[in-house]
């Protein structure tokens, strides 16, 4: 007889696993939007912006404290590669800055085992991980805690981008680059913001995934955890990377249980990758993604 | 015309400054005398990148034994050791690189670059160049066969004694051997061929012992186990034997957490046991169990001497001294034990000078420490002893099981010795299939010329 209940489990487990993708996922779009470049060096702030938070509480930093430091850093991290890296490349093509925050990340990774070591941490951020029992079903309390903060950095930022200065500003220049510049609009500055607010989300995602994995270097691979996603949702919509996540979670881990058996198990890697192939040949924006409309 | 004149003859003076100083500082090479005799230890190491943690620990630990024995003893029997190392970030292709750039030093001992991909790639190399590749927990289970791998040494353990170890270690908790049937055995492993190579040997002792098994592959790196610990539960496993790597290990132990399977009844293997896997996992690893070849902790008279001799002259290897007998350290001080005796067994042999790679092998080939030999050297309950012979590289390495207790690991077994006898006739199968395919003609006592 099937079990439905163990469906259920998987399903919720899925779904909560792709909160955390979407978390990954909203860094992205993030840049995306704003400049058409997709930041591979996404997963390598991720890494920085939790061992920098976890050695200095290591150090005898207060938790409150070591949280505004490295908020603090990772805001400085996004001015610096305005500066440095994007700003001498403005009006260069996308492969290029593609390239370039290719090679930051490598940059990044590097300067945070410079600085910080090479050792594997440990972070608590005080939530617990025993799990609900609700009917026989089990339920991360940490994975609906990290639903919980990334509903309220999806609210935070919608309502940044809706009604705040900057925030119409981010949209102006998402939506037309030449037409900002001409209305005023100073790009480096919308950028520096917008880097800085990247490494801020890099903040909050390293912090989960920190707790989840340990602070160690293979947490900039969650970037490969975010790609499906992006495809799946579209690169320019939070919405989007909040729904391809979901989507994306729930079908790896379905397809784990159920599909790979059929194959000797362990596709769950792949599986995702499948989804949004099949995805981007009838839709290439994705699901939520701007559909580019070119007068020619 | 005075200004001309003036420049050439400053011109001619900085030439002649630049030729004496070249002169000066070959000199010294062309006339010093012949220079002792120096045994060289390449290191294909690792300290950044996805592993480094691994690395700086291993590497760690034999850079301190070497230098124990240098600052203690003068070296062995005189002969100074050296050693210099190369970055790989554990990728194949620097370590082949490293391996092109250091093997024409002169008097190479041995290779050990604690890497299954690297020693993969340097097989027909060093076999080539006679010279032993040593992969102390880890390497080709087959290479155990001396008489086909005359180079390659998987010391004290290959992975078909790890998962012998592992089974008979559930059998004694559950009373013997007659308990496992009706048991259920889960294998959560690596998606790597590393990760896959114990599941024929899983099979084969399920079969011989009855139990059931369910063998789960995490795809790599394994930052994601929800559907592999749901299925794991819905299986009601008796056991998980965790056969993984890296960031999978410290996930398994959290995901078994969340879907509430017991960790005492979690059993690590030789690469799942180190402090790097379970500090990431907070409470949920404690009472985890892994195996081990050698017990943790600087408690060992091997252990002080290191630590008042060579850190305390300064020459200390690790940043961090509280990582000072840590499991992936005292790996590295055994790894410097088996290396150095090697080096001694040969020299009473070829004498006391630098030796040749081939020399050095035959020191290998007569590694037997018995456990008197083993207390001797300092290292009593470190590690228990190694017989490596011609034919058997591996030289039957007892195993033992220790529990995480949250700030350090307790050793919770004696040594436990694997099924080598049932494990030998696979071995020599594949190692038997590889001559085959390479065109190597199989020897037949530790007197037949080797190499290629």
């Amino acid at each position: 007889m099937f079990d439905y209940q163990f469906l259920i489990e998987v399903l919720v487990g899925g779904l909560l696993s792709g909160v955390m993708y979407s978390l990954v996922a909203i860094g992205f779009v993030l840049i995306y939007k704003t400049s058409g470049v997709l930041n591979f060096a996404q997963g390598a702030m991720l890494l920085f912006a939790a061992l920098t938070f976890v050695s200095l509480v290591e150090r005898g930093t207060p938790f409150a404290l070591a949280l505004l430091a490295t908020l603090a850093i990772m805001v400085l991290l996004g001015i610096t590669i305005e500066r440095t890296v994007l700003r001498p490349l403005i009006n260069q093509p996308p492969i290029t800055l593609f390239m370039a925050t290719l090679g930051l990340s490598y940059v990044i990774e590097g300067a945070a085992q410079l600085l910080w070591g090479t050792q594997v941490h440990g972070l608590e951020i005080g939530v617990s991980d025993i799990p609900f029992d609700i009917g026989g079903v089990f339920i991360s309390r940490f994975d609906l805690f990290a639903a919980g903060v990334a509903g309220s950095l999806v609210a935070l930022f919608t309502l940044f981008f809706r009604y705040t200065r900057t925030g119409l500003a981010f949209r102006a220049v998402a939506d037309d680059q030449f037409a900002a510049l001409a209305v005023g609009l100073r790009l480096p500055r919308v950028w520096a913001a917008v880097w800085t607010a990247a490494g801020i989300v890099a903040l909050v995602a390293g912090l989960l995934w920190g707790a989840r994995l340990g602070v160690q270097f293979s947490l900039s691979l969650v970037v490969l955890k975010a790609l499906p996603v992006l495809v799946l949702g579209g690169f320019d919509s939070i919405t989007g990377a909040i729904v391809g996540g979901l989507l994306i979670g729930a079908i790896e881990k379905l397809a784990e249980v159920y599909v790979g058996p059929f194959f000797g198990g362990g596709i769950e890697a792949w599986a995702a990758y499948v989804v949004a192939l099949a995805l981007l040949l009838v839709r290439p924006s994705g699901l939520f993604g701007q559909k580019l409309v070119e007068r020619v | 015309m005075t200004t001309f004149r003036q420049a050439k003859l400053a011109r001619r003076l900085t030439m002649g400054a630049v030729l004496a100083l070249g002169l000066a500082t070959s000199l010294p090479a062309l006339t010093s005398p012949a220079r002792a005799d120096e045994q060289f230890f390449p290191l294909q190491s690792y300290r950044v990148g996805p592993y480094a943690a691994g690395g700086t620990g291993f590497f760690g630990g034999f850079i301190d034994y070497l230098n124990l024995v240098n600052i203690r003893d003068g070296g062995v029997n005189g002969v100074k050791l050296t050693w210099d190392e190369g970055e790989t970030q554990y990728e194949v292709e620097r370590g082949v690189e490293v391996y092109e750039r250091l093997k024409s030093r002169p008097g190479v001992a041995a290779w050990n670059p604690l890497s299954v991909g690297i020693a993969y790639a340097m097989i027909d190399r060093i076999s080539k160049d006679k010279v032993p590749l040593i992969t102390i927990n880890h390497g080709r289970t087959d290479s155990t066969d001396g008489r086909v791998f005359p180079y390659v040494f998987p010391l004290l353990l290959n992975p078909y004694s790890e998962t012998s170890g592992i089974v008979n270690y559930i059998a004694a908790r559950e009373g013997g051997p007659e308990k496992l049937k009706g048991k259920k055995l889960v294998v959560l492993y690596h998606g790597s061929p590393y990760g896959k190579e114990t599941i024929p040997i899983y099979k084969l002792l399920a079969d011989k012992y009855g139990f059931e098994l369910e063998q789960i592959e995490v795809p790599h790196p394994g930052n994601e186990q929800q559907s592999q610990w749901l299925s794991i539960r819905r299986a009601k496993a008796d056991y998980v034997v965790l056969r993984g790597w890296g960031v999978m290990n410290p996930v398994a132990l959290k995901t078994a957490q969340k879907v509430g399977f017991p960790v005492d009844h979690i059993i690590g293997n030789v690469w799942s046991n180190s402090e790097e896997d379970v500090i990431p996992a907070g409470d949920a690893a404690k009472g985890y169990v892994a195996i081990t070849t050698q017990a943790s902790g600087a408690e060992y008279p091997v252990l002080q001497e290191v630590i008042k001799t060579v850190y305390g002259a300064g020459k200390g290897n690790l940043d961090d001294k509280k990582r000072i007998g840590s499991v992936y350290h005292n790996l590295g001080i055994v790894n410097g034990i088996l290396n150095v005796e090697a080096v001694r067994i040969a020299q009473e042999k070829f004498g006391k000078r630098t030796l040749t790679g081939d020399e050095v092998r035959w020191g290998f080939e007569h590694l037997q420490l018995d456990p008197a030999r083993v207390e001797a050297l300092g290292a009593k309950g470190l590690f228990h002893s190694i017989n490596v012979t011609w034919d058997n590289h591996e030289g039957n390495g007892r195993v033992t099981f220790q529990q995480w207790d949250g700030a350090k690991w307790k050793v919770v077994s004696d040594w436990i010795s694997p099924d080598w006898a049932a494990l030998r006739p696979i071995i020599e199968k594949s190692s038997t299939a590889y001559a085959q395919e390479h065109g190597i003609k199989i020897r037949t006592s530790g007197d037949d010329p080797v190499g290629q």
